[in-house]
């Protein structure tokens, strides 16, 4: 079976949720598919460029954030409008973190990205702009159009499983295009790109702008869906969080940012869990933390490559009974 | 020399590394239909010089024509979009990726098109030819789809040559394309190179001198920075300053 044979039955099983769950799952396969959405922005960066970026949650937070300050405080907005106005707000702030973390490298580029993001979230934190710690609620969702109140639960779902499917469809597409083999090719070896002719950083600003647009995507989705944002969207531990879902997930592969996005939720509800853990789920990032070094350590390549790295175990496993043989 | 067929020309070359002198006062000439050797001991500069003229290195004084331009302010990418094809000392190579996908990216160069973000890669025509051209030029069209990582020492040292053939260049400069290579490769290469003078202007710094002296026609000999003595082969070999600095009884 293809690959787009696989997205569409996801895709499928995905949209028949709200008919067969209950609220509650809704909410949280909702809340899966915008982290996937996230994780795919910065899938591009670390997995296919090779840039890794340590402050991907501010982008998220300026989409999150531009969706409740654009809102009039007298009425609503259309999404029309309001989705690529965040967008670009993030993708804005991208290009002008990008334009100065891209002429460094390495360790310098991790902390440069990580400390642009803090200024962000010191923005949302201290000023008047960003409503303090306490965070701002949403005036009102913004319309849809078409007689869909984006306020049910079911059909926010259905919006943000649209807004999934576009995304990875136009990943998909980038990815295999001049545009994403020109990335493939800086993050296995930017000195050959260049001496083969290309200016290898418009190539990286592109990248950092795109990845920061559909991050800010996510960012939007959330609060329409929360209804509230919070400083707390931009902090460093929500950029390390998301990197940890890609790298669990596996790097350079639009699936693994789905299943991490998946596995790391999965996770999460199973530590916090009282039922299992009783009142020790109240340490539940202690188990959590070793579940996912241990994920980690034993996938090398992320959920993404559990079938890769079962075929090789299938394909020694005659050859040493052959040898005994 | 005819002025028409120098096709890269450096001149008054000067690059120090703080108070230290990597290349002094080094002028070079690379003339179409020609393979000029650049040789010298190690640390003597010649790879800083190769790296000035493609364009990775800001020299701190001197300048550098293409093709009868001034490239002096020109970064490497545009450099190499204008006609200069390099290899590194080290293979720099894609290695995860195919054999033919390495050359196809490097074709890619000459046909950006970045916007272009829904049309498949595979599907650009240029680049595929390209590749397939330069490939089969470079005796690699058996191996295209192995992956890079995987061919051997000698055919990575082919599949890089490959790969600048494949963006079409005017001038090449070769560090040391013959290291590690063994004697039926070093022989392949040397036939593909007397090929490739035909249409292009060659810099080949090596250190297998019996590969220097079998086909370059012009040599520049290299020590501590500046040139110690240029010339045709026979030239070079009988001056007395390279005899008892760099050949001994060679």
């Amino acid at each position: 079976m293809g690959a787009v044979g696989l997205a569409g039955i996801v895709g499928l099983a995905l949209a028949l949720v709200p008919a067969f769950a209950g609220s509650f799952a809704v909410d949280f396969v909702t809340r899966i598919m915008i982290t996937a959405i996230f994780a795919a922005s910065l899938d591009l960066l670390v997995g296919a460029t090779g840039l890794v970026c340590f402050g991907q949650a501010a982008f998220f937070g300026i989409g999150a954030y531009a969706a409740v300050l654009l809102t009039p405080s007298d009425g609503t907005a259309a999404v029309l409008w309001m989705l690529p106005a965040c967008m670009a707000c993030a993708a804005g702030y991208a290009l002008a973190i990008g334009a100065l973390a891209l002429r460094t490298r390495g360790a310098y580029f991790i902390m440069i990205t990580l400390a642009f993001a803090q200024m962000a979230y010191y923005i949302a934190h201290d000023t008047a702009l960003g409503g303090g710690t306490d965070g701002i609620y949403l005036p009102a969702r913004p319309t849809l159009g078409f007689g869909l109140d984006l306020g049910r639960a079911a059909i926010l779902h259905g919006f943000v499983l649209v807004n999934l499917a576009v995304v990875f469809g136009f990943l998909a597409l980038l990815l295999r295009s001049r545009f994403g083999r020109a990335l493939a090719g800086i993050r296995e070896n930017e000195q050959r790109m260049r001496a083969a002719g290309f200016s290898t950083y418009p190539y990286k600003l592109a990248a950092f702008a795109v990845s920061g647009a559909i991050a800010g995507l996510a960012g939007f989705l959330f609060a329409i869906k929360d209804g509230f944002v919070n400083p707390e969207l931009l902090a460093w531990h929500e950029s390390g969080a998301i990197l940890v879902i890609v790298i669990l997930g596996g790097l350079g592969t639009l699936r693994g940012a789905l299943m991490g996005a998946v596995a790391f939720a999965l996770l999460r509800e199973f530590f916090q869990s009282e039922t299992v853990f009783g009142t020790f789920a109240r340490h539940w990032n202690l188990g959590f933390g070793l579940a996912i070094i241990a994920c980690v350590a034993l996938l090398p390549r992320g959920l993404a490559g559990v079938p890769a790295q079962w075929r090789v175990r299938a394909a020694a496993r005659p050859t040493r009974r052959g040898a005994v043989r | 020399m005819s002025d028409a067929d120098v096709w890269m020309r450096a001149r008054d070359i000067t690059h120090r590394w703080g108070g230290l002198v990597a290349v002094d006062r080094v002028s070079i000439a690379l003339e179409r239909g020609g393979v000029h050797a650049l040789i010298g001991t190690n640390g003597a500069g010649k790879s800083t010089l190769v790296n000035i003229l493609s364009g990775e290195l800001v020299p701190t004084e001197g300048r550098v024509e293409l093709l009868a331009r001034d490239v002096s302010g020109w970064p490497q990418p545009r450099r190499a979009r204008a006609g200069i094809g390099r290899s590194y000392q080290r293979s720099t190579i894609f290695a995860r990726f195919t054999v033919f996908e390495n050359c196809r990216l490097a074709a890619q160069a000459a046909e950006q098109r970045p916007w272009n973000w829904w049309r498949d890669a595979r599907r650009c025509e240029a680049s595929a030819a390209a590749a397939r051209a330069a490939l089969a030029r470079t005796g690699l069209d058996d191996v295209l789809d192995r992956s890079a990582g995987l061919l051997s020492h000698g055919q990575k040292r082919q599949l890089e040559l490959a790969m600048c053939l494949a963006t079409g260049p005017k001038v090449l400069l070769l560090d040391e394309p013959l290291a590690g290579t063994g004697p039926e490769e070093t022989d392949r290469m040397l036939g593909l190179l007397a090929e490739l003078r035909q249409d292009h202007a060659i810099l080949l710094v090596e250190h297998d001198m019996d590969a220097v002296f079998r086909i370059a026609d012009r040599i520049t000999v290299m020590v501590n920075g500046a040139v110690l003595a240029s010339g045709t082969p026979l030239a070079v070999r009988q001056d007395p300053a390279v005899q008892a600095a760099y050949l001994g009884g060679h």
